[in-house]
């Protein structure tokens, strides 16, 4: 065994000659974030995720072998912004509905976005209509979540050694597909390590899942972890001295967010003290009558009113936020951006079992807000300032982030307070 | 059953019932003993392959940007309304079905089809009546089809042309009755040549690589996979000079000892199938191929050919030994270059059609002759393929150096405004860069140059070109899977007039993105035209965006998001 010594990020690491760069950066302490590697596998350079510069030059980390005088640089600003991109992509190309996902909390590429601090994406949402195969025997695979890492590909196979799983067609159509006569062949322990190894909710066995609760998830609590900073957002310092005006709105959403809101218990009282809230569902005031200098919006524009008033906040409010999934991406009311409207509102007024036999008319009058074709996140119809994770988002992480944006002090929130579902 | 021979099995089966049935897939996949899931994975990769029955006609359509501009709608139509089939839909007439395809190497007679992989070139609504009617009549495809040669419009004067001079079978090889593979490796070294797929790599510094491997066995692979849109140059090679290509390869055989070539040829170009085997045979013949080749003791050298089935990556080199292999044409992890590591793992050398021709000439005319032609870095003359909105397209040989200016008279450019180097992993120009040299120092040319005037929409340029890579991706890199979906979807946004000048930046930061972070070629420069485009086309631009400054509001096309609803009320009120 020959000891090496290599730079990451200027910093001197030693390492065995031809070791793994993952491996190697880690026993020098430093994280380099993947989601297709695995120690025992040959790299499979697909995830992107671990995208490095080895002598200036890029490549994905998890292929690079250490070598004497390698110089790698792992956490430079334009590298850490490539990851995150590549995790957004992986979020807009998939359907990636947190809330109700059975891997969420359990997920490497949630953890991932948790640890890259991934609020909303910079990329729209494709909502391509994908399946859920439930055809084999002890595993379904949901296409909405799998980010064709190939994890599965090269670690999953039968006792006789044929692949259970494959990618099939090529382009934007690629997909993992599965065949059926070699996974009937895997016992309950086998599939059970496939949804293991699988770092999203795309390998599922049937009946196995949601078997932990809330709190015992893999990355519910980390021991140790940091706060999250909220330095990344502008102070607002305009109306300083008079007592600040917040409004609120639910659009498409459950009113899951305003409830969280009310959350924080006596906290409240302290809240009312410093702001005053106006037009909101809380207070029953209906029509803006005073600036205000944060309006907090839940859910997404699903039709023309929820388009109107967003606008109407927009004019209104100094600094806007989307609260919660809905209102960051469409959140769960998207799952139709997939169907072609038409689709939608036959099967809920013409086809539905309660409408009536021969029913021909899709409600719609004047008075009445129109629906749009999709679902769309607030920033696709007006600018947002700031985006709240969360399905709904915790209550402090909500209330930490408007008292940050209005007062002086600096204020954080727990690593576990950052949330998708 | 070898798993290399899996493209040929599964093209035979194709051939035979007109798709590959279930009962075909099963037998490969025992014989391969692997899962079927692995054989569907191979099968649905290529486009050419289909699992569903066709008609006894399958036509493929370019659907090139010059197509487009040249009628392709149109054409669509005839087909669809001759046919009584549409496009992509299988199962509708027993006779025809149809489907798009990407540019088939005829940029210079578009709008063309393959039928049966018989081209059929310059077409009209009224050409197409007549062939769907032959057909229908029970006439022969290829008694109607079109013999397209390639049209030469330019060679230099005879003391610059390289390629398109007189050929006598076995010219080049003669030498190698007298000099050594190192002095062979010299020459070819002395006259600089670098590798004209498009990477400029050093061909002499490849061959060594090659001669130096210790790999039992070694390969040589001619990429005649051209599959960069608007290219046609390597068919041009293929049509009028097969034998130098073979020389080429035959030359880096004897310079790193490999026993074994092959020439990757595109489907699309099946047609030159019989006429490129004629020419192996001619070869094996003057015992140019086969054993002691030459006379020269223990110099062997044989050549097969392996036609693609339609999948534009396999022409970057690691996604065409994979191919080779029989798997997905997927580009490997750059670990190794194939001179250590190619096709099963033993030492391969792979060239592009073009580099093996000129390789043969240098060693027939000497490094001097070549070194006098061209630039500094720059030496001979390279072929070009010129297509679009001008008078003479077709075939130019040029002098390294020459430029575009040069170029746009000769082919009589009419009012050139957007011209596409290189295809569209290439880059653009504009007319303030016409005066720029084809050469490595400047604009280092593939061998596609598209002109297009100031008539022709850059949006739908570009759409046309993220669209071509968002189906050709191999879809393993999310960067490059998803990157081109999202460029997708910011030119329809831009064309819905509703895009502001930081939407123009996201397509600059993000195709930055997928450079960085792509594993190959395909993605890394997939998003470059667009990103280019909007530095070099702002006059175009600005009319398309609204200006946008630090506290811009975004913009929202209601009227769009609502027509859905509008369009079913409609429809539900009668
Ligand atoms: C996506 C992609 C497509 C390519 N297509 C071709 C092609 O059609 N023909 C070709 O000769 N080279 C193509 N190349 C370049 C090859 O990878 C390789 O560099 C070339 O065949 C080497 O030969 P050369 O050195 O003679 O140019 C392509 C590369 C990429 C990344
Ligand atoms: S938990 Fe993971 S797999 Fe499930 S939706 Fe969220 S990101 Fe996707
Ligand atoms: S199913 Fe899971 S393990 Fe397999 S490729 Fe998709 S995300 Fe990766
Ligand atoms: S860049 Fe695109 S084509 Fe190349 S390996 Fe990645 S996904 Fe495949």
């Amino acid at each position: 065994m020959e000891t090496i010594t290599f730079k990451i990020d200027g910093r001197n690491c030693t390492a065995e000659k031809g070791q793994n760069l993952i491996e190697a950066a880690k026993q020098n302490g430093i994280f380099i974030p993947t989601l297709c590697h695995f120690k025992h596998l040959n790299p499979l350079g697909s995830c992107r995720v671990c995208t490095v510069k080895n002598n200036g030059h890029t490549i994905a980390g998890c292929i690079v072998k250490v070598a004497e005088g390698m110089n790698i640089e792992v956490n430079t600003p334009e590298l850490l912004d490539a990851r995150k991109a590549i995790l957004e992509m992986m979020f807009v190309e998939g359907n990636h509905f947190c809330p109700s996902c059975e891997k969420s909390g359990d997920c490497d590429m949630q953890n991932l976005a948790y640890e890259t601090g991934i609020r909303y994406t910079r990329f729209p949402h494709l909502f391509v209509d994908r399946i859920v195969d439930a055809h084999p025997k002890r595993i379904a695979v949901n296409q909405n979540r799998c980010i064709k890492c190939q994890r599965c590909i090269e670690e999953v196979n039968t006792n006789d050694g044929y692949k259970v799983f494959q990618l099939t067609e090529k382009g934007n159509k690629t997909q993992v597909s599965i065949d059926y006569e070699q996974e009937a062949k895997l016992s309950a322990a086998e599939a059970e390590h496939a949804m293991h190894i699988c770092p999203t909710g795309s390998i599922l066995v049937k009946g196995k899942t949601f078997s932990k609760p809330f709190g015992d998830r893999a990355f519910d609590y980390k021991l140790g972890r940091k706060d999250i900073s909220l330095n990344d957002i502008k102070k607002h310092t305009t109306t300083k001295g008079s007592k600040k005006r917040i409004a609120t709105t639910s659009l498409a959403g459950c009113f899951g967010c305003h409830m969280s809101l009310l959350d924080i218990d006596l906290g409240l009282l302290d809240v009312i003290e410093l702001v005053d809230i106006h037009k909101s569902p809380l207070t029953d005031i209906k029509k803006f009558t005073e600036r205000c200098d944060i309006g907090l919006i839940e859910g997404g524009c699903c039709n023309t009113d929820n388009v109107e008033v967003l606008r109407e906040f927009r004019k209104n409010c100094d600094i806007l936020i989307s609260v919660g999934e809905c209102a960051i991406w469409g959140g769960l009311p998207a799952m139709r951006n997939t169907v072609p409207l038409e689709a939608c509102l036959s099967e809920a007024y013409l086809n539905s079992m309660t409408s009536e036999e021969g029913e021909t008319i899709i409600p719609n009058h004047e008075d009445i807000p129109k629906i749009l074709n999709n679902v769309y996140a607030n920033h696709d119809v007006v600018k947002i300032d700031y985006h709240i994770p969360g399905c709904p988002p915790n209550a402090n992480h909500i209330w930490n982030v408007v008292k940050h944006i209005l007062f002086e002090e600096e204020y954080t929130i727990a690593y576990s307070e950052f949330k998708y579902d | 059953m070898k798993r290399s021979r899996l493209l040929t099995r599964l093209w035979e089966f194709q051939n035979k019932y007109g798709y590959i049935p279930d009962v075909a897939i099963s037998e490969i996949a025992q014989k391969l003993r692997v899962s079927k899931i692995e054989i569907e994975g191979v099968v649905s990769f290529y486009h050419f392959f289909h699992r569903q029955p066709t008609g006894k006609y399958i036509i493929y359509l370019s659907s090139s940007i010059i197509s487009e501009f040249k009628g392709l709608n149109e054409i669509k139509t005839a087909f669809e309304k001759e046919t009584g089939c549409t496009f992509g839909v299988y199962n509708q007439h027993p006779l025809f079905s149809l489907f798009e395809t990407s540019c088939i190497g005829l940029s210079d007679q578009e709008p063309a089809a393959l039928i049966n992989f018989y081209p059929f070139t310059n077409l009209t609504p009224k050409k197409v009546a007549s062939i769907i009617q032959d057909l229908k009549n029970g006439i022969q495809v290829d008694s109607i089809a079109n013999k397209p040669a390639s049209k030469i419009q330019f060679i230099p004067s005879e003391e610059k042309t390289v390629f398109f001079r007189d050929y006598h079978l076995g010219n080049s090889l003669e030498n190698l009755k007298y000099l050594d593979a190192n002095e062979v490796l010299d020459i070819i070294s002395d006259a600089e040549l670098t590798g004209r797929g498009g990477a400029f790599f050093p061909t002499a510094q490849k061959w060594m690589y090659g001669k130096n491997a210790t790999s039992e066995l070694k390969y040589i692979i001619c990429n005649a996979d051209e599959g960069e849109p608007g290219t046609f140059k390597d068919k041009a090679l293929i049509q009028n000079l097969p034998g130098l290509i073979i020389e080429g390869m035959i030359i880096s055989a004897y310079i790193s000892g490999a026993q074994k070539g092959f020439i990757y040829l595109r489907a699309e170009y099946s047609y030159l199938l019989a006429k490129l085997k004629a020419t192996l045979v001619k070869f094996q013949k003057h015992n140019l191929l086969g054993k002691n080749i030459l006379k020269i003791p223990n110099f062997n050298f044989d050549i097969e050919i392996q036609l693609g089935a339609g999948a534009y990556v396999c022409g970057a080199e690691t996604a065409l030994i994979e191919s080779l292999e029989g798997k997905r044409g997927e580009p490997r992890i750059r670990n190794s270059f194939p001179t250590e590591r190619g096709f099963n793992n033993h030492a391969t050398i792979v060239n592009n059609v073009e580099t093996f021709a000129m390789a043969a000439r240098i060693i027939e005319l000497g490094s001097e002759y070549i070194s006098k032609i061209g630039t500094k870095n720059s030496k001979g003359t390279k072929l070009l393929s010129v297509a679009g909105d001008i008078a003479k397209p077709g075939i130019y040989e040029i002098e390294w150096g020459t430029t575009v200016e040069e170029l746009l008279n000769r082919c009589e450019a009419n009012a050139p405004y957007f011209v596409q180097i290189s295809g569209p992993s290439g880059e653009c120009i504009n007319a303030t860069e016409f005066n720029r040299k084809f050469c490595q120092e400047d604009l280092a040319c593939g061998g596609s140059v598209m002109i297009f005037n100031r008539s022709r929409s850059i949006l739908q340029i570009l759409e046309n070109f993220i669209q071509f890579f968002k189906n050709e991706s191999c879809g393993n890199c999310t960067p490059c899977r998803a990157g081109n979906q999202i460029l997708f979807e910011k030119i329809q946004k831009i064309k819905r007039g509703i895009c502001t000048t930081d939407d123009l930046k996201d397509v600059q930061k993000w195709a930055q993105i997928m450079k960085l972070t792509s594993r190959c070629g395909l993605g890394q420069f997939s998003g470059k035209t667009f990103s280019m485009a909007i530095d070099k086309f702002d006059d175009y631009f600005n009319l398309k965006v609204t200006t946008c400054s630090d506290n811009c509001n975004v913009e929202f096309d209601i009227e769009q998001a609502i027509s859905d609803y509008e369009q079913v009320v409609k429809n539900t009120q009668l």
